[in-house]
């Protein structure tokens, strides 16, 4: 076979695509592939989850900051899980349970990743589309049929999954373990499985796109962070994800046909079960390969938005280029080699255990490098505070925060103190949480423009940047203390301790501040769809004078992107700034007397 | 012609590509599966097995099936479809044959006492992983027959080897999958 065969194919496949005038209403909006699309549907759909996952959190703060007061409405509301108006533990566990899968899995993976990803790798990399358009809506929708199937074990009459978001067994395991692990576990592995296929589905395409589909001159070094970030991303993600599935393979064996591999020695209810040899620790171990890696999966494409953000608005070159790179790159490796600092108070030898350490504390090094990058970049900037600039660099302040306590949480003999207690808590919310969602954030505010045309709301948006911001080192620092007491994590109710009584009031103003950081983020999706609609106009194609390809585009750009031939690439998106110019377009010939890239 | 192409002559097909990445997914996934045999088969209570013969007969299969893909391939670079669409039939054959001798392997093993309740050894390690093989061989039978009608209707002038060469891929590395596994098994368990 030719090639010419293969490029005839592909170019009367893109021709086609751009030409389409006659999309339906279904072929548009709904089945559609083009990825514009694709990404709004997964930023929609997070959004809907993010609301969910958050109003639940409110509900189990109110249970720990007000333990003793009853709140009869949550009885209307949620029945039998909220007696007398009381947070019952089984409904209290299945809270955090969903809390934390629709965080880290329904919002800040298919709603950070699936929505930049798919929005941006095509528009900036120069493609009409992904390499496989149907792939790619596939990808959404085996998301959609996970949420689907998630949303819907919230309302099943033993409850949703209340295990924890690790499902470790045998509570996962064995269905009469309490109502958390019955049809619900059921639904939550179902649902887990379906989202797993999305997100392979999803990666293999961003790789496929940004390694093949790149326009002419688009070498990999010319290519903005956020693509670098999210091929990074994809990658961990194809090679993690399908550990987690053969876990959850094992898992439904144990617990459907009563197989042993995690189970040993049990009596429940006073039944002896016939399970034996099973380790429930291997089970961990095939959870955290996907697990550790899975915080990364969150956190760097966050990463690369935010060094386009702040470079874009610093009106600087982002400093440290290849060093960025290779410190994405050091991450990720470093992703997979760090799995058991989850660990450390399984039994595991203490031997290997500093084996962990030593890997674990290595990633301050890349981590550090990203930091000084970021700073410097913002040095001597001709900074515009636009509210995507703010949660940019509110981003960093976080991940600085919070990854300063990861210092403490990765050596293996503070982590015996430390294990299990709101530390752990306050440090993944910070470094990882809210700093990733601070980076969705950022990304929303920057490319709503090219989303919908409209400009979010400003004055709104310094609103939601100044009480987040403030809000969530409100909530998550004091945390942090708390553990240093030793307050356990996933605990319903503290009374019984005197020791932590002192901390009565500290939980209460946690909560009040949480209830209020959750009334912004509601203000945000008014803002978000009131935009969609009604926002400010955008009337120019480049409307924060970027260098990168998506704004050489038509404001509202139909599947294709580009109108005429796309753009071809001649210099680096980081020109910021130079030879007196504000911006220079990466799409701009070099000048016979200008010094090439950087 | 547009830049996306100019650009494309250099690289390897998309499609080819993303073949490429799901295997070493698929990899991942079997990799786990193995480790956790290895760390299982460490542990107390574990139960070895006598591997049955049939296993055997159907490892002869699907390296036949290989064959049979290959020349699928070069049957289409050279226009002859008939004989392409009897190869892709002939493959699927085998597929199915190695899939029922893998159920068949399963039976005997049942018979002979390798059940599921309460034990975790090398047996029921063998059936999940063998299990999730067969359901990947099934993948690559569904695309084979879909491609083997497809043929009934697209000319042939206009055509491109992309998807047989996928599927080809695809095939050799269920095989190659499938000699790792059975030589896993043989070695550690």
């Amino acid at each position: 076979m030719s090639n010419e065969t293969i490029l005839h194919g592909l170019e009367t496949e893109s021709h086609g695509e751009h030409h389409a005038h006659h999309e339906t209403f279904i072929s548009k909006y709904v089945f559609s592939q083009d990825h514009k699309t694709i990404g709004k549907q997964f930023l929609i759909t997070g959004i809907v989850w993010a609301i969910i996952g958050g109003l639940f959190s409110v509900l189990f703060r109110l249970q720990l900051g007000f333990p003793e007061q009853t709140f009869p409405i949550l009885e209307t509301f949620f029945g039998k899980g909220a007696k007398g108006g009381v947070i019952q533990p089984e409904f209290y566990y299945a809270l955090i349970t969903i809390h934390g899968t629709v965080l880290v899995f329904f919002v800040l993976t298919a709603g950070l990743s699936g929505t930049f990803a798919n929005l941006l790798i095509p528009l900036q990399i120069g493609a009409r589309d992904m390499a496989s358009p149907f792939l790619n809506m596939l990808s959404y929708w085996f998301f959609f049929l996970a949420s689907i199937i998630m949303f819907s074990s919230l309302f099943v009459h033993t409850g949703p999954a209340a295990g924890g978001w690790t499902v470790y067994p045998p509570l996962s395991a064995l269905g009469q373990a309490g109502d958390g692990s019955k049809i619900g576990m059921d639904l939550w592995l179902i649902s887990m499985a379906f989202f797993i296929v999305s997100s392979l589905l999803g990666g293999l395409n961003y790789i496929a796109t940004i390694l093949n589909m790149r326009t002419k001159g688009m070498s990999m070094t010319k290519l903005p962070l956020t693509m670098w970030a999210i091929l990074f991303t994809a990658i961990l993600g194809v090679l993690s994800f399908p550990v987690l599935l053969s876990g959850a393979i094992l898992l439904l064996f144990d617990r459907n046909l009563g197989t042993s591999f995690f189970l040993s020695d049990i009596v429940i209810g006073g039944e002896i079960l016939p399970n034996e040899g099973g380790s429930a620790i291997l089970f961990q171990h095939l959870f955290w390969f996907l697990g550790h890696p899975e915080v990364y999966i969150i956190l760097l494409p966050a990463m690369g938005m935010v060094s386009e953000i702040l470079s874009v608005n610093s009106r600087k070159p982002i400093f440290g280029y290849m060093a960025m790179i290779a410190s994405l790159f050091s991450i990720a490796i470093l992703a997979f080699l760090v799995w058991a600092h989850h660990m450390f108070v399984t039994g595991l030898n203490p031997f290997l255990g500093s084996f962990f350490v030593l890997l674990t504390l290595l990633i301050a090094v890349p981590s550090a490098i990203k930091v000084f990058n970021w700073l410097t970049t913002l040095w001597r900037g001709n900074i515009r505070f636009t509210p995507g600039m703010l949660f940019a660099i509110g981003f960093v302040s976080l991940f600085i925060s919070g990854g300063l306590t990861g210092l403490f949480l990765g050596n293996s003999t503070i982590d015996i103190h430390l294990h299990d207690t709101k530390f752990v808590v306050a440090h993944f919310h910070i470094v990882m949480g809210v700093a990733s969602m601070f980076g969705m954030f950022a990304g929303i505010y920057h490319w709503f423009p090219k989303m919908y045309g409209r400009y979010l709301n400003n004055t709104l948006g310094y609103i939601h940047f100044w009480i987040t911001f403030l809000g969530a080192y409100l909530i998550f620092w004091p945390m942090h203390y708390e553990g240093l007491a030793g307050v356990p994590r996933r605990y319903l109710d503290l009374r019984g301790w005197h020791s932590f009584n002192k901390f009565e009031d500290l939980n209460k103003i946690i909560t009040i501040v949480s209830i209020i950081v959750f009334a912004m983020q509601l203000m945000f999706v008014f803002n978000f769809f009131y935009s969609i609609f009604k926002g400010r106009k955008v009337r120019t194609p480049n409307p924060w004078d970027s260098n990168t390809l998506e704004w050489t585009t038509p404001i509202n750009p139909g599947h294709g992107n580009w109108p005429g031939e796309i753009p071809e690439v001649h210099r680096w998106p980081y020109d910021y700034s130079k030879n007196g110019r504000s911006f220079i377009p990466q799409t701009e010939p070099i000048g016979p007397d200008e010094t090439k890239d950087h | 012609m547009g830049m996306v192409s100019v650009q494309q002559q250099k690289k390897i097909h998309p499609l080819k590509f993303i073949m490429w990445v799901a295997m070493a997914s698929i990899v991942m996934m079997f990799a786990g599966l193995t480790s956790a045999y290895i760390i299982k088969s460490n542990q107390a209570s574990w139960q070895e097995i006598k591997m049955p013969q049939l296993f055997w007969f159907s490892t002869g299969a699907i390296l036949i099936s290989s064959i049979t893909i290959q020349m699928a391939v070069s049957s289409f670079k050279k226009g002859v479809l008939n004989k392409y669409r009897q190869l892709l039939g002939v493959t699927s054959v085998l597929g199915i044959v190695f899939v029922v001798l893998q159920l068949l392997g399963f039976q005997q093993l049942w018979d002979s006492g390798i059940q599921f309740r309460g034990v975790a050894g090398a047996g029921q390690f063998l059936y999940v992983v063998f299990g999730l093989h067969i359901v990947h061989v099934l993948g690559g039978i569904i695309a084979l027959l879909i491609m083997a009608i497809q043929t009934i209707f697209f000319r042939t002038k206009t055509r491109t080897s992309i998807s047989i060469e996928v599927a080809a891929t695809y095939w050799h590395f269920v095989d190659l999958l499938w000699l790792y596994i059975i030589i896993f098994f043989l070695l550690i368990g």
